[in-house]
């Protein structure tokens, strides 16, 4: 297993900026040159600092978007207006800037192509990045593990990864995709603009007894209020791992 | 104040310079309740000079770390005890 690159002292390394491209008027993707990068488990985050010519410095921690890959990973950053990472991240850096960066970290909430159980993927917002990573680390391992995704965004604008996700629902057999426009859908959406709530988890997830692993992602109040709805339905608390932003990146 | 806090995954980075293991994987019991979970299961809360992570289930502070210049502050005080995976 990829255990070993989780043991050893964290330190932190130079990543260079390979080429960025937006994803949404308020997200980008960031691909990173990382020399000595051991590749990381799907689902784990890093931590970037950037630090200012007078000395300050700050970090937050993003989740990694990419299959894992050694030398290269990729980020998907949603902008924080009064953050003080994330706006450069999304609006100023260019190919050839350097950050500092460490990890890979957080063993929690990652899933292994070697897990052969079904998995719902629930992603409220810009939480849809670490479960990106895990369905593309599936289709990168072959894994034949049934995948089940439900997406809830605000509006078509806000939708991170659109055309690779309808891609993948019509090519990534067993992968399943559904997508909860929160306020304004596009015309081809069937359901009308609503939150995530218990039927639509009954309706595209899964049913108890298949025993699923569910990982859930994104904003404090929206995993809340899935995982409680998992729970009501009679789904194990320990099959459900979550992942909260708190007040967002920043 | 529900959106004040993130998830103990957010300590495994800080936690990473100082332990050459992931410690949000070990499980912690809770000094005051008693309540064992694991690290990366704890509220963090992470809008300070340092991370505070507080039991899941009372509340009460388990742990404190604060990183400065060439040096860090641990604080385990709110920890009966960490079990922590090892390989053979």
């Amino acid at each position: 297993m990829a255990r070993a690159a989780v043991l050893g002292r964290l330190t932190w390394r130079v990543a260079t900026v390979a080429d960025a491209s937006r994803e949404s008027p308020t997200a980008r993707s960031l691909r990173l040159d990382v020399p000595d990068w051991p590749g990381h488990r799907a689902g784990q985050h890093v931590d970037v600092r950037l630090t200012a010519p007078d000395g300050y410095s700050t970090q937050r921690s993003y989740s990694i978007a990419s299959a894992p890959a050694n030398g290269r990973l990729e980020l998907t950053v949603q902008r924080v207006d009064d953050g003080e990472v994330s706006p450069y991240l999304v609006d100023v850096a260019e190919s050839g800037d350097q950050c500092e960066l460490r990890g890979p970290v957080g063993g929690y909430f990652t899933w292994d192509p070697t897990d052969r159980e079904p998995v719902l993927l629930a992603a409220g917002g810009s939480g849809i990045v670490p479960l990106m990573s895990m369905v593309r680390a599936r289709a990168a391992a072959g894994s034949r593990a049934p995948f089940r995704l439900i997406y809830s965004t605000r509006t078509p604008e806000t939708l991170i990864y659109g055309d690779e996700l309808r891609q993948r629902h019509r090519d990534d057999h067993g992968l399943d995709v559904t997508v909860a426009y929160t306020r304004e859908r596009p015309p081809e959406s069937p359901r009308p603009p609503g939150r995530l709530d218990a039927a639509l988890l009954a309706e595209s997830g899964w049913p108890v007894e298949f025993g699923p692993t569910c990982y859930v992602c994104g904003p404090t109040a929206f995993v809340e209020t899935v995982a409680n709805h998992l729970v009501d339905a009679g789904h194990a608390p320990e099959r459900i791992k979550t992942e909260r932003f708190g007040p967002t990146g920043g | 104040m529900t959106d004040t806090w993130v998830d103990g995954n957010d300590l495994a980075g800080t936690l990473g310079e100082i332990f050459t293991m992931d410690v949000t994987m070990a499980q912690g019991a809770c000094v005051s309740c008693g309540t064992v979970a694991m690290l990366g299961e704890a509220r963090v809360y992470n809008r300070a000079p340092g991370l505070v992570a507080r039991c899941l289930n009372c509340e009460d502070v388990v742990l404190r770390v604060v990183r400065g210049p060439g040096r860090a502050w641990l604080d385990l005080t709110g920890l009966r005890y960490l079990q922590l995976p090892m390989p053979d």
